[in-house]
């Protein structure tokens, strides 16, 4: 019996530089990922990105001809101006009514009320983005018709209004975060001067927890900024430069994921949608970046 | 002793009346100020929950009169203008579970490493970006990676395999994410018995730091299980299909590298690509995908509440 324990106490003795090599190994897995998709990507976009693709026209050219005959133009400004209009408005919804809903749920109700609107909200966020876009299809594209008395829904403001309604829980939760984050003592001393709750919020919270609401709005902009689906179905599809909110517009993830499936693989108009995407990918890189600097900056600072 | 004390607590003398409050105009203001506040945050929170509140009910009405065993049990049939969900329901299922089986692990022993091995420093950091990162790479990008990666690179071709582990390494910082936070909360004391009575540190972590947050780990899980359903664009091309014939009720009906439908992708096609389809197939479709991605999500809440409830320290 004891000569087996042993056994096995050898053996745990060798298994464990083993273990923990696979943990390190998985532990770095997340670096590697990153890599690997950025290596990927781009390798399959390479091709045309340094055999004959026009950098300059490809981002201030808005005309994107890529099955056109005879004169193939790939200039995605439209595409980027429809992705970032679309943000935009997505966030002029969002923002205000997210860090509403977040001083709400942090400040202003009980704990009941706050735990169940937060599980409602952890619901809200799961709802997937082809759900979302089949109601910017169905319910919001008859709404908008109905009360704008426009020929077609599918447009810019649906798009931007479902959007708002999918970066909503980010912000919400991020932002309830961050308020949280601020000591009790602050509100405690605010309090103790005779301070309101509004006046606590407006004068001692809000600059305090500035960094992390600007954290929250950020998440929610590089949330938007990479939505697939939802904006897929609901923009209307148009190749346009956007002029107002009733225009059709289209993203630059909504023009890969339509065109990726017609393009001949090897193509150019297969490789330009691949430099598409590299293109998202600094954009989210350069969003994700910002906003882990601006919660560093927080934690610094506390 | 105790009701002696009470009653004079309650006893009318100990307030005079000239030390009450009377309410001056500026403190009526600031009354006033107050209530508007509360108002108006209270109607943005109210603005952002009852309509999606409704427009999911909304679904759910619309879809009532389709749903029926029948409807989950058939292909979809006539050019998906009729039938039911059958062939898209496995094939959603076998992209959750084998993607699970990818990056649970995967994930868990990431976790592990950074909350366990990992000392404060540059390269932690540079892990930890790449996790926020990878979290926030569009859906479509990641649709690409696999394209380039498993489709082609690999060769595993259009296929349940390369669709999911395209999804497995979307959904690796969910389930990173939430183990360290349940590693976390496993207080230092625990793992210092144990290192002192000599185990190792892996040793310390399957014994102690393991069993003691494997029910934060689980809702970790339960939540990619739920983020993994609902996905459409990273399988649109690594190997979800418009449409696959598979024998009704047979459910090891897709091979490995077999083409497949799943739920995610059989809405959008019906809502987008095919004209004529029967509202209320739209409408079921949508309810199912919906209904369980926010069953799991409850499921995922519930496990919590209930770990809060009994949690020994």
């Amino acid at each position: 019996m004891r000569t087996i324990v042993n056994i096995f106490h050898q053996l745990g003795r060798w298994c464990e530089p083993i273990i923990e090599g696979i943990i390190r190994l998985c532990g770095i897995s997340a670096i590697i990922f990153v890599f690997g998709i950025f290596f990927f990507v781009f390798r399959e976009g390479m091709g045309f990105f340094f055999g004959g693709l026009d950098i300059v026209e490809f981002l201030t050219s808005p005309e994107w001809y890529p099955t056109s005959l005879s004169n193939k133009r790939y200039g995605v400004l439209a595409l980027i101006a429809g992705t970032f209009s679309v943000t935009a408005l997505a966030m002029i919804i969002a923002v205000p009514f997210g860090l509403g809903a977040a001083i709400f749920v942090s400040e202003f109700c009980g704990p009941k009320l706050k735990e169940t609107l937060k599980i409602v909200i952890e619901l809200l966020a799961a709802i997937p983005s082809v759900v979302w876009g089949f109601i910017g299809l169905t319910v919001m594209n008859a709404l908008i018709i109905k009360i704008f008395h426009v020929p077609i829904g599918l447009t810019m403001l649906n798009g931007g209004i479902i959007l708002s309604l999918m970066s909503v829980p980010i912000i919400v939760s991020i932002g309830e975060d961050a308020l949280k984050a601020v000591p009790d003592s602050y509100r405690e001393a605010a309090e103790a001067l005779g301070a309101t709750r509004w006046q606590v919020i407006y004068r001692v919270l809000l600059p305090t927890a500035k960094n992390g609401l600007l954290a929250a709005v950020l998440l929610g902009v590089g949330r938007a900024v990479g939505e697939t689906m939802a904006v897929l179905m609901t923009t209307g599809h148009a190749v346009n430069m956007p002029n107002s909110p009733f225009d059709s517009v289209r993203t630059l993830t909504a023009t890969i994921a339509a065109e990726l499936g017609e393009a001949a693989v090897g193509s150019d108009h297969y490789r330009v949608l691949f430099i598409i995407g590299v293109l998202l990918f600094s954009i989210t890189f350069i969003v994700n970046f910002v906003t882990d600097l601006v919660i560093k900056g927080i934690r610094e600072k506390a | 002793m105790a009701t002696d004390l009470n009653s004079s607590r309650t006893s009318p003398e100990i307030v005079a009346p000239q030390l009450m409050f009377t309410a001056t105009d500026q403190s009526r203001k600031k009354q006033l100020m107050e209530n508007i506040a509360r108002g108006i945050f209270f109607v943005m929170t109210l603005l952002m929950i009852l309509p999606l509140v409704l427009i999911v009910v909304y679904l759910f009405v619309k879809a009532a009169p389709i749903l029926s065993p029948e409807f989950f049990f058939t292909n979809p049939t006539n050019g998906m203008r009729a039938g039911g969900i059958w062939a898209p329901l496995l094939g959603t299922i076998y992209i959750v579970i084998i993607s699970l089986l990818v990056s649970a692990p995967i994930g868990v022993l990431a976790a592990v490493y950074l909350n366990e091995y990992a000392r404060e420093s540059w390269f932690t950091r540079i892990i930890n970006l790449a996790v926020v990162n990878l979290a926030g790479v569009p859906s479509i990008v990641h649709a690409l990676f696999g394209l380039g990666a498993f489709v082609y690179f690999a060769r595993m071709g259009r296929s349940v395999l390369a669709a999911s582990l395209t999804l497995a390494i979307m959904t690796l910082p969910v389930i990173i994410a939430s183990t360290k936070e349940a590693l976390g909360a496993v207080p230092m004391a625990f793992r210092e018995a144990c290192w002192n009575t000599g185990a190792t540190r892996w040793q310390t972590i399957r014994g102690i730091v393991l069993p003691n947050s494997i029910s934060g780990i689980l809702t970790g899980v339960i939540l990619q299980v739920s983020r993994a359903a609902g996905e459409t664009a990273p399988i649109m091309f690594t190997g979800a299909v418009f449409f696959k014939a598979i024998s009704e009720g047979d459910v090891l009906a897709y091979g490995l590298l077999d083409r497949f439908m799943a739920l995610s992708m059989h809405l959008y096609q019906l809502s987008t690509q095919v004209p004529g389809v029967p509202e209320a197939l739209e409408y079921g479709t949508a309810v199912v995908l919906l209904g369980a991605v926010l069953m799991v999500n409850a499921l995922a809440i519930a496990l919590r509440v209930y770990l809060r409830s009994r949690k020994r320290w």
